[in-house]
């Protein structure tokens, strides 16, 4: 059974949808990339699966099921803490996701401290343990510091030992890179694979970058305009895009075999194809509701 | 390093303020009409008398030397002496400070307690029914002046339905053991809470009358400063973790939101103590303010000089403990 | 121009309704003060003292609201009153406003060494305690409306020039003045035509709360006895003798502290809806 399952999520901004018809599942261990460009609603189904959405925000149809239970029939206070507990975020921009007021080894140790119940001590020496396993040299100093005299790359292993503490069953890595220097990107991404792989635990790496997919990933989900286009393994996709829009994207990229070939835009014809599918298939939900 | 040379270069502002402050009140209360000495006289008093109390005042000297001489006091601790009560301005005036000091002690806490339960309440509901009734609540009470709080308060608590005691600090029929002026402090140190009663139900009212626009003010910047903070990743990362709203809230984003707001706080702060004057007049509170607005009224020079530049001193006080708690508080300041 | 469209096309804020409503009233109750009041202001008579409101048992007809302890109408005195009360307002919040301004704007705009001086200035000022300054300016020059107005300016100045001057500061850094820089027009020219415009709506503010603090500040000097004279009918007297006879004729201070109340609160409702109003075009 998978660990995450999407069913059919709706989600809209007054009248105008930001996800149309999501499913999508993540086994236990899986790492599956969610991928689009920017407005696809990639980064809404992380926040979706969440419960971070943006007040404007509705989720107008579907289920998230996690483990096979449904977190919006939840109350609120079940649903934080069963989040809390068995997923974990890996934040887009290090520099703004640790309280700048507060040191940085309690904003890691609170989740095992508050929400699983830990004793201080035992939490701090599993974050020392974390941290060490991120490569933070002189870890004891690192959680007294605050924020601001950590650089971007430090923090950024923070917040991936942080998400690691707890040992969840799935990480949505959001873009974790994309706020980060190039070369620091390389070095957090190896990172974010050692982990993975160490801890076995199922990875949500929501990105537009093709390249990390394909080094990372197993398997991929593709949206545009809030709707799966394509769900794929990363193999399959790379030698062979079911959908149009894909091999364009696929095209549109350079290939990481070859890193001086040049970035080709996806041609317009291909979208113009993808917002008509995308209309007809509104219109096929409103037929839908009308009927109902 | 950082905090020492915020400190000195506090210290220094201050002093050049302070000056100024002397120079200002020195020299605005000498163009008085009228000769303080006349007050003081007997009827059918001769020339002799008057000349030899402008002496004994130092009124016969020329104004830069009676500057020179009061400033040379003020260094060495002594303010003259008060034209009506005879008695040293130094000893009569500390004898006041700590009935002002308690009453806007008592309103700054007020005002924390109200406005920061406001910020919070109108944080938690959010573009709420709750929020918009603080909005206008705060409206309201930041554009009524204290005074006219006072003036209400006196009716409503006092007169139609008087729970509190609208006049003086203490009653007077109460013998009070008090080594100090502090009587609040000392009544709570000494386990004396029938005086301790006693002086809140003379003080409540002022000490509201003087809250209310402060704390609307904190309310209102806590409460923008507290939203803008919960939209922050931080913020949101710490829901995901699996904090409840009301815990993210105090921890997350208070320590955040409370920075901005101390410094305007601070100079509100003073504001308050500004306002004690005319309060302690309404309430006939025996404090500073009381004592100078008699003082001005009796053409008590040296009085007036030694209240003025107490209150000049409270202030810039004020405002150098606030610039250091945000020195402290801030750890970019702390670290820096 | 899109934007001033939108402004003007906006419904006024019911704030701004009420607020200069209010204001309205009391400026025709003010100027038909002679017509409105039923008696002499001034005309004491010791049969009449403490005649309760026309709503309570006891009153007497020709004295709505009552009378005070020396027998003088209250509804006639609070008319009146209103008199002092605009007339303090308008000349010592647009005096208070001048001033402030023009020192905020040079202190602001040229800074330099004019903008160390008003600043350190501004500095003494906020070390004084306002009421205390304001209690002995009129000592110093005696009472009278225009010693009220002048300690009303005194000490008032720095709160325009505060602003003032920070908002003429962000607005000199702006790029439109670079601009007309470069174009050679004067420093002058440039305060004049680029940065006051810009600071305008935020002084039309400031001057309306300015307008109501003067309001208190009369009326708190008058509280001490130390206005116009014992006399004459300001509401700050008034609430003085309501304070001290509080106890057997509360009316002679809920009467003037309702109005005083109201005008206060509709001065700075109507200063924050006009905020409200320019922002748009501000912004």
């Amino acid at each position: 059974m998978s660990f995450l399952e999407l069913k059919n999520l709706n989600a809209r901004v007054g009248p105008l949808p930001i996800l149309r018809d999501v499913s999508l599942q993540v086994a236990p261990g899986e790492v599956r990339a969610l991928v689009g460009e920017s407005g696809a609603g990639k980064s809404m189904i992380g926040k979706a699966i969440l419960g971070t959405l943006p007040d404007a925000i509705r989720i107008t149809g579907g289920e998230i099921l996690l483990e096979g239970e449904d977190l919006q029939a939840m109350s609120p206070k079940a649903r934080r803490r069963l989040i809390g507990a068995k997923v974990a975020l890996i934040p887009q921009d290090p520099l703004t996701a640790l309280n700048p007021a507060r040191r940085v080894g309690p904003q890691i140790c609170d989740r095992l401290v508050d929400i699983l119940g830990w004793g201080r001590r035992e939490a701090e020496a599993r974050v020392i343990e974390l941290l060490h396993e991120v490569h933070i040299p002189a870890p004891e100093r690192v959680m007294r510091a605050y924020p601001h005299e950590l650089s971007g790359g430090m923090r950024q292993r923070i917040l991936i030992a942080s998400a690691f503490a707890a040992e969840p069953q799935l990480i949505i890595a959001d873009e974790p890179t994309t706020a980060l220097d190039v070369t620091v990107q390389k070095q957090i991404l190896r990172l974010i694979r050692d982990m993975q792989a160490r801890h076995g635990t199922a990875l949500l790496f929501v990105t537009h970058d093709l390249g990390v997919v394909s080094k990372l990933c197993q398997s991929m989900t593709v949206l545009f305009g809030g709707k799966v286009l394509e769900d794929t393994s990363v193999d399959q996709f790379f030698s062979a895009p079911d959908h149009a829009y894909s091999a364009a994207l696929l095209a549109a990229t350079p290939k990481y075999t070859d890193p001086g070939g040049s970035l080709m835009p996806v041609p317009e014809a291909t979208i113009h194809a993808v917002e008509a599918e995308i209309a007809a298939h509104d219109l096929a939900h409103q037929i839908e509701t009308v009927r109902q | 390093m950082t905090l020492i040379r915020i400190i000195l270069k506090r210290l220094l502002s201050m002093s050049i303020t302070l000056i100024g402050v002397a120079v200002i009140v020195f020299f605005i209360i000498r163009i008085v009409p009228g000769n303080p000495i006349a007050m003081m006289l007997p009827p059918g008093a001769g020339e002799e008398d008057i000349a030899r109390l402008k002496a004994l005042y130092g009124f016969d000297k020329t104004l830069p030397e009676q500057f020179l001489i009061w400033v040379r006091g003020i260094l060495g601790g002594d303010f003259g002496t008060s034209i009506t009560s005879r008695q040293p301005v130094m000893s009569l005036v500390l004898g006041r400070l700590p009935a002002t000091l308690e009453l806007s002690i008592m309103a700054l806490v007020m005002a924390v307690m109200i406005g920061g339960t406001l910020a919070l309440i109108g944080t938690r509901q959010r573009g709420g029914k709750a929020e918009a009734l603080i909005d206008v609540t705060n409206g309201v009470s930041l554009s009524v002046p204290d005074f006219l709080w006072g003036l209400l308060f006196i009716l409503l608590f006092g007169v139609l339905w008087p729970v509190f005691h609208i006049s003086g600090r203490v009653s007077p029929a109460l013998d009070l053991p008090f080594v100090t002026n502090f009587y609040l402090f000392e009544s709570l140190l000494r386990l004396r809470f029938d005086i301790w009663l006693d002086l809140v139900s003379h003080m409540f009212m002022p000490a509201l009358a003087l809250a209310i626009p402060l704390a609307a003010i904190i309310a209102q910047l806590l409460k923008q400063s507290l939203k803008e903070t919960m939209h922050l990743d931080y913020a949101t990362l710490a829901r995901t973790k699996g904090y409840s709203e009301n815990h993210v809230i105090l921890r997350e984003a208070l320590p955040n939101a409370i920075l901005p707001t101390l410094t305007l706080v601070g100079v509100q702060f003073t504001f308050l103590i500004g306002g004690t004057v005319i309060i302690e007049r309404l309430f006939s509170y025996e404090g500073l303010g009381n004592m100078a607005i008699d003082a001005v009224i009796n053409r008590d020079l040296p009085l007036i000089q030694g209240i003025v530049i107490l209150f000049a001193v409270i202030f810039t006080t004020v405002n150098l403990l606030v610039d250091l708690t945000y020195a402290l508080l801030n750890p970019r300041l702390r670290h820096g | 121009m899109a934007d001033g469209r939108a402004a003007a096309k906006r419904p006024i804020n019911p704030r701004l309704w009420l607020s200069g409503g209010w204001l309205l009233i009391l400026v025709v109750a003010a100027l038909a003060a002679p017509l409105l009041a039923p008696q002499d202001p001034l005309a004491q008579d010791l049969f009449a003292s403490r005649l309760p409101p026309m709503w309570q048992g006891g009153s007497e007809p020709g004295f709505p609201l009552g009378t005070d302890s020396l027998g003088r109408d209250v509804l006639s005195r609070v008319l009146y009153g209103a008199r002092i009360a605009l007339l303090v307002a308008l000349v010592a919040g647009s005096c208070t406003c001048a001033l402030g301004a023009v020192l905020g704007l040079i202190a602001g705009y040229y800074r330099g060494w004019a903008d160390v001086v008003i600043s350190r200035l501004i500095e003494i000022w906020m070390a004084f305690p306002p009421v205390l300054f304001a209690i002995l300016l009129i000592a110093v020059m005696g009472t009278g409306l225009t010693s009220i107005i002048v300690a009303i300016v005194v000490i008032d100045w720095t709160r325009f020039a505060r602003v003032i001057r920070a908002e003429a500061m962000t607005q000199g850094a702006m790029d439109y003045v670079a601009s007309a820089k470069v174009a050679g027009r004067g420093r002058f020219g440039i305060m004049i035509r680029e940065i006051l415009p810009n600071v305008l709506p935020t002084i039309v503010v400031l001057l309306t709360l300015e307008m109501g603090i003067a309001v208190i500040v009369e009326a708190i000097l008058s509280f001490v006895n130390l206005s116009i004279s014992t006399d004459d009918p300001t509401w700050g007297s008034m609430i003085a003798e309501g304070r001290a006879a509080i106890h057997h004729s509360w009316w002679v201070l809920v009467v003037p502290l309702i109005t005083l109340f109201l005008t206060v609160l509709s001065f700075s409702q109507l200063g924050e809806g006009l905020k409200d109003h320019f922002d748009p075009v501000l912004r």
